[in-house]
Parts: structure tokens; C-alpha cells; sequence
């Protein structure tokens, strides 16, 4: 193991015990303590947590494609919405009569629309166990079709990056309309339950929380084990010499596709595990903008090193909350400022940066065994 | 479960197992009547060629020749416009592509040094190893101890056992042309093609380039493509010189030099 790895270790771990600690130690502080007390986080705060926590999930999921197959991916925003839709599915199920209009099979937006039925495709989203498949499959399959296509032909680069983008795009507009049926402009919302406890209760909220953090740490050792695979050292080399590896008898296009599914799915959990703690799913999620900022977040936080993806994501996120809070139409000239700097000043991000400052003793064994 | 079924795509199958390439006939490398044009370009010129089985050849010719296109054509880079490629009497590498040719067993060294920098020397190496290169046996390869003997014995062959745990970036010119030389001899190829393997070499370098490459031939077949005339005097049997995309003659170097066509095309052209 080599310098630049055992700092990463360390930077690593910190994460991962930060993750750790809010994951497990906040729903613990609110069963503890009672309501009025500080170390009582209120329901709105443990959301909002939570929501950042996901968004974490989804910057790892693009820090696999991106930071280590080199696909910059302009549309991950999009598997994550398709993971939120399926889960926004299954709560919409969950309401049954108490909607508005009191129809026990039909979403309130159909029956505004008239519409007698249910469509084939809502089939089963009343089945937990089926939606929370869709979550990975409807994002998986998405990206497998889409991947085998672009990939096959070639396609890389810039070009690839501006389909990605047009494919969000498209599903924006897709889901915009009314016939498709996923609530048009307006989305899935009005949630009541989740698995039979009421979606806006506390206690609700904490185990989303928890399981939102569950997930991610679950999703950071998968990845870290994934790049540290050799698949993992085939993706970086597909990174930086793609035909290379090629004439080394690896089938290049199969290996993106892998890496790109399996961050789909990635994302697709991290909406999934999103639309219950912020109650709407609707089609702006799919908005290009919004798969931009997730390169923003890896960019900041720091490309190719897994954490530095979660920190970008709640760093950027936070500063998000606080700004709009502040002043909401300076927050997107901060972020072009903030990629602007990052890509001038700190080509590594913020990891990158904590790399510099904490140099260990040079100590370099350039013989002994093998690297693991 | 639905990348599994990615994994098993065109290729794979059809892929001929170790020992099934017949150099029966001698030859192990057949080109014929080969022509490729870019934009109007005749970069090969119905080019015909054959390499032994266990030779080792060397090619050279001036600039735009067309050797660093032939290698395109032979591992699947380039495809011709005419022509046939053949390994062996029955594989036809026009069918197949670059992954396919390279686990068929035809290696090749690139002009610039192509090593994964951001990988450790072992880790180059372990990447050329030859082995099941699917996606899911891939993620979960581990080194048996006979893989690890194979990665050292290659390490002291290029002299870098020491430079193991090092980034690849971080090797000299020189010795990122071994890593590749070594990266070749993982992949434990039928033919290896070597693009200018001294560039950059210091002298003592070039020496124990030359005598690993004699030492490579007999088990390996060898097309080295190389401009400097000494070096290539000091391994060639046979040399073939190549000129506007086509054969211009064939023979032992002192053949080749004294052909008053290759003086011609060198000093005259």
C-alpha cells in the first residue's frame, strides 16, 4: 500500500464513523430525550438530514461511474428520480380511500383525469417487496438498455455526456404529461403511510433516517470493496487508456456497462429512500440542472474517492439550505462560482486539499509483499 | 442478473481455445492481397506477408510505410478494405475484434508507452494476466499462488521487482517500455507485435532489450517494428521492408541493406 492509500484510509474511516454517528446517534437522541429538550432534533431537521443523506448516495453512485470508469454521466439525476417514482408508487397505493376523492384503487390524479382504471404498470406497486425491486430494476434496466446501446457503438467523451443529458431531458418532458400517467406536473404526493405506520410521525422519520444512513455506509463499503476489485482497477484503466485495455482481451463496453447499471441502481435506491422524507416526487426531479449539481457535488468534494462525494453532497447541500435561506436567487451563481473555483484552484476537491495538509512521514517500502 | 447476460455476448463463444491456432503449414501469420485507404490514402497496398511460428521478423521502412497500420489491421483496429488476415490456417481475425484477437493470443506493444499510470507495476501486470476476463469473474479474481510466481517471474525478466508497488506514472521511459513488454508476456501470447520497443532506451537498456527479445523467440512469434538499423541488426534473421504500404523485399539484413530498391526508397526517396 503506497502513501496516497493509507492517508485515504484515514479520511476514509473519519467518514464512515461520521456516518456512523449521525445514522445511529440522532434517532437515538429522540427516543432518549423529550421533545423540548435541545438534544431533541425535531422532525423537520431529522428530514432534512435525511434528505442529505440520500443525496450523498446519489453522489457516490456518481463518483463510481464517473470518478473511476470516466463516464461523466450529465443524467444520473434521472435514475434517481425512476427509483423515487417507484417508491412515490407504492405510497400513492398506501393512501387507499383517505384521498380526496376517496376512491380505494385509483390516486386522486386519475380520478381527476376521469380515468375508470388502474394502468397495467401501477400492477403491483401495493406489493413493498415489488417496488422496492422496481426501485433497482426500473433504473437498472434504463441504464442497461441505454449502456449497451452507447457503449457498443462507442460513444464516449463528450458525446456521451450530452446523451445522458438528453435523456433526462426527455424523461422530463415524458413525465410532464398527464397520459403517462405518473401525476404529470403535479407528481406523487399527499403520502400516508409507509408500511402501515404513518409517514409523518417522529418515530417514522427517525428510521428512515437511520435506514437512509444504514444504506449508505452499506453502499460506501460495497463501492470501496468494488473499486478495490479488479474490476475496480479495470475501470480506472478504461479510464485513462481505454483502447488499451481492450487489446488486453477485456471487453471495454461491458465493464462501463456493469459500473453504469450498478450506479443506476445506486441512485435509483437513493430516491427511493428520498421521497418519503420529503413527501413529492414530481418531474422536475428530472430536470438536466438537477444532474448537474451532482457533478458539482463530486467535483467539490473530491472525484475518484468515494467519500469525497459524500462530503461534496452534504457540504453543497448544507451551503444550499443556508444561502436560499439567505438570499435565494444568489444560490446559483454561488454554485457556478463554487465549480469554477474547484475546477481552477483544487482539481482534487476538499479531499484533495485535506490530502495536502496532512502528509504523512515519507515513508516509502518500495519492496516487501504484494499489494492487496 | 441482467448484467450477466451482457457478459456473455458475441465473442466468447466462438473464441478458439489455447492450441487450437494451426502453424501446421509454418506460418502462424497470414496476410494477403491486404489494402487499406483512409480518405484516399493507400495506407497498405495489397500487402501480403507471412510470420512463422516462433520467428522473429522484423519490419522496417520509412515513414508512412504503413508497419504501425499493418499491426492495426492485424489486432483488429483497423479493418481492411480487401484482403484476408488469417492466424493459422483457420482463424480469421477479420471476423473477430480487439478483445477476441488479444485472447486468441496476438499481443501488441504500442508505439508510445501505453501502462496504466494510475496502477501500480504489479497491478499492470495482473491486469494483463491471462485469465477469464468477463465482468463477474473478473470482480471476483483472486491471485492463486501460481498467477503471483507468474507476475514475479515477469517482474525479474523486465528488471522491475523493486518498482512493483509503484504507480506505473512513475517509471522511467524506459523502463514503462519493459512494464509493456511485460504486460505482453502475462498475456503469454502466440504472437507478439512490438512497436519501436527502444525508444527512449538508454544503451545498456537497448542491450538487454535486444537479448530478452532473442530470448522470447522460438516460444513466441515476434513482429518488431523498429527504425534503428543496428538494433535491428542485432536481432534480426530476417528483416522485411515495407514501402508505400506494400512488401518491398524480404531477406537477412546484410540482403536488405545491399538491395539497391532499399537504398533507393532510404536515401533517394
Amino acid at each position: 500500500m503506497n502513501i496516497s492509500n493509507l492517508t485515504q484510509d484515514k479520511t476514509y474511516a473519519s467518514v464512515l464513523i461520521a456516518l456512523a454517528s449521525v445514522t445511529l446517534l440522532i434517532p437515538l437522541c429522540n427516543l432518549i430525550f423529550p421533545e423540548d429538550s435541545a438534544l431533541h432534533f425535531s422532525a423537520y431537521s431529522v428530514s432534512l438530514i435525511g434528505k442529505y443523506l440520500t443525496f450523498a448516495l446519489l453522489g457516490l453512485s456518481l463518483d463510481m461511474v464517473w470518478g473511476y470508469a470516466g463516464i461523466l454521466v450529465l443524467g444520473q439525476g434521472a435514475f434517481f428520480a425512476l427509483g423515487g417514482y417507484a417508491m412515490g408508487m407504492y405510497l400513492m397505493r398506501q393512501i387507499g380511500t383517505r384521498g380526496v376523492y376517496g376512491n380505494a384503487e385509483l390516486p386522486d390524479f386519475m380520478v381527476f383525469l376521469n380515468w375508470t382504471e388502474l394502468p397495467w404498470y401501477w400492477n403491483g406497486f401495493e406489493n413493498f417487496g415489488f417496488a422496492m425491486l422496481m426501485v433497482f430494476l426500473a433504473p437498472g434496466l434504463l441504464a442497461f438498455i441505454f449502456g449497451w446501446l452507447a457503449f457498443r457503438s462507442r460513444v464516449t467523451g463528450v458525446y456521451l455526456s450530452i446523451i445522458t443529458q438528453a435523456l433526462t431531458y426527455a424523461l422530463l418532458l415524458a413525465f410532464f404529461r398527464n397520459e403517462m400517467g405518473f401525476g404529470g406536473n403535479n407528481g406523487l404526493t399527499d403520502f400516508k403511510d409507509i408500511l402501515g405506520f404513518n409517514i409523518q410521525s417522529e418515530a417514522v422519520r427517525s428510521v428512515l433516517l437511520l435506514m437512509t444512513g444504514l444504506s449508505l455506509i452499506g453502499a460506501l463499503l460495497l463501492c470501496r470493496w468494488i473499486v478495490n476489485s479488479k474490476l475496480g482497477r479495470v475501470a480506472t484503466a478504461v479510464r485513462d487508456q481505454e483502447s488499451r485495455v481492450r487489446f488486453l482481451g477485456y471487453r471495454v463496453e461491458l465493464f462501463k456497462l456493469w459500473v453504469f447499471v450498478f450506479a443506476a441502481m445506486l441512485a435509483g435506491l437513493a430516491g427511493a429512500l428520498y421521497v418519503p422524507q420529503v413527501g413529492i416526487i414530481n418531474p422536475s426531479e428530472f430536470s438536466p440542472l438537477n444532474s448537474l449539481e451532482i457533478v458539482i457535488w463530486v467535483a467539490v468534494g473530491g472525484r475518484g474517492t468515494l467519500y469525497g462525494a459524500i462530503i461534496g453532497a452534504v457540504l453543497v447541500n448544507y451551503a444550499k439550505t443556508v444561502l436560499t435561506g439567505l438570499m435565494p436567487d444568489a444560490w446559483l451563481f454561488c454554485l457556478g462560482g463554487a465549480f469554477i473555483l474547484v475546477t481552477l484552484l483544487m482539481p482534487d476537491g476538499i479531499v484533495g486539499l485535506l490530502r495536502r495538509r496532512i502528509k504523512p512521514k515519507p515513508t516509502l517500502n518500495a519492496t516487501g509483499g504484494q499489494p492487496a | 442478473m441482467m448484467i450477466s447476460a451482457a457478459t456473455t455476448t458475441e465473442g466468447g463463444a466462438s473464441l478458439p481455445l489455447d492450441g487450437e491456432v494451426d502453424a501446421r503449414h509454418g506460418p502462424i501469420l497470414y496476410m494477403e492481397d491486404v489494402s487499406v485507404s483512409f480518405d484516399g490514402f493507400r495506407a497498405l497496398n495489397h500487402l501480403s506477408l507471412y510470420i512463422d511460428d516462433g520467428e522473429l521478423r522484423c519490419l522496417i521502412g520509412p515513414n508512412g510505410a504503413g508497419k504501425t497500420t499493418l499491426m492495426d489491421v492485424i489486432t483488429g483496429k483497423t479493418k481492411p478494405d480487401s484482403g484476408s488476415v488469417f492466424f493459422g490456417q483457420t482463424i480469421d481475425l477479420l471476423e473477430m475484434d480487439e478483445p477476441a484477437i488479444a485472447q486468441a493470443g496476438i499481443c501488441r506493444k504500442f508505439q508510445k508507452p501505453s501502462v496504466f499510470d494510475a496502477l501500480t507495476v504489479f497491478e499492470n501486470l495482473e491486469l494483463a494476466l491471462k485469465t477469464d476476463k468477463r465482468t463477474w469473474p473478473t470482480l471476483f479474481h483472486k491471485l492463486n499462488s501460481e498467477q503471483r510466481d507468474r507476475i514475479q517471474d515477469v517482474l525479474q525478466t523486465i528488471a522491475l521487482p523493486a518498482q512493483q508497488r509503484q504507480l506505473a506514472g512513475a517509471l522511467s521511459h524506459g523502463q514503462k517500455q519493459w512494464l509493456e513488454i511485460g504486460m505482453l508476456l502475462m498475456q503469454d501470447p502466440k504472437v507478439m507485435l512490438v512497436d519501436e520497443p527502444i525508444a527512449g532506451m538508454t544503451h545498456q537498456e537497448v542491450e538487454r532489450t535486444a537479448e530478452l527479445l532473442l530470448s522470447l523467440q522460438g516460444k513466441h512469434s515476434i513482429v518488431v517494428v523498429e527504425h534503428d538499423m543496428e538494433f535491428v541488426r542485432s536481432i534480426a534473421r530476417k528483416v522485411t521492408v515495407l514501402h508505400e504500404g506494400s512488401v518491398l523485399t524480404e531477406g537477412t539484413m546484410d540482403e536488405v541493406q545491399n538491395d539497391p530498391r532499399v537504398i533507393q526508397v532510404y536515401l533517394g526517396g
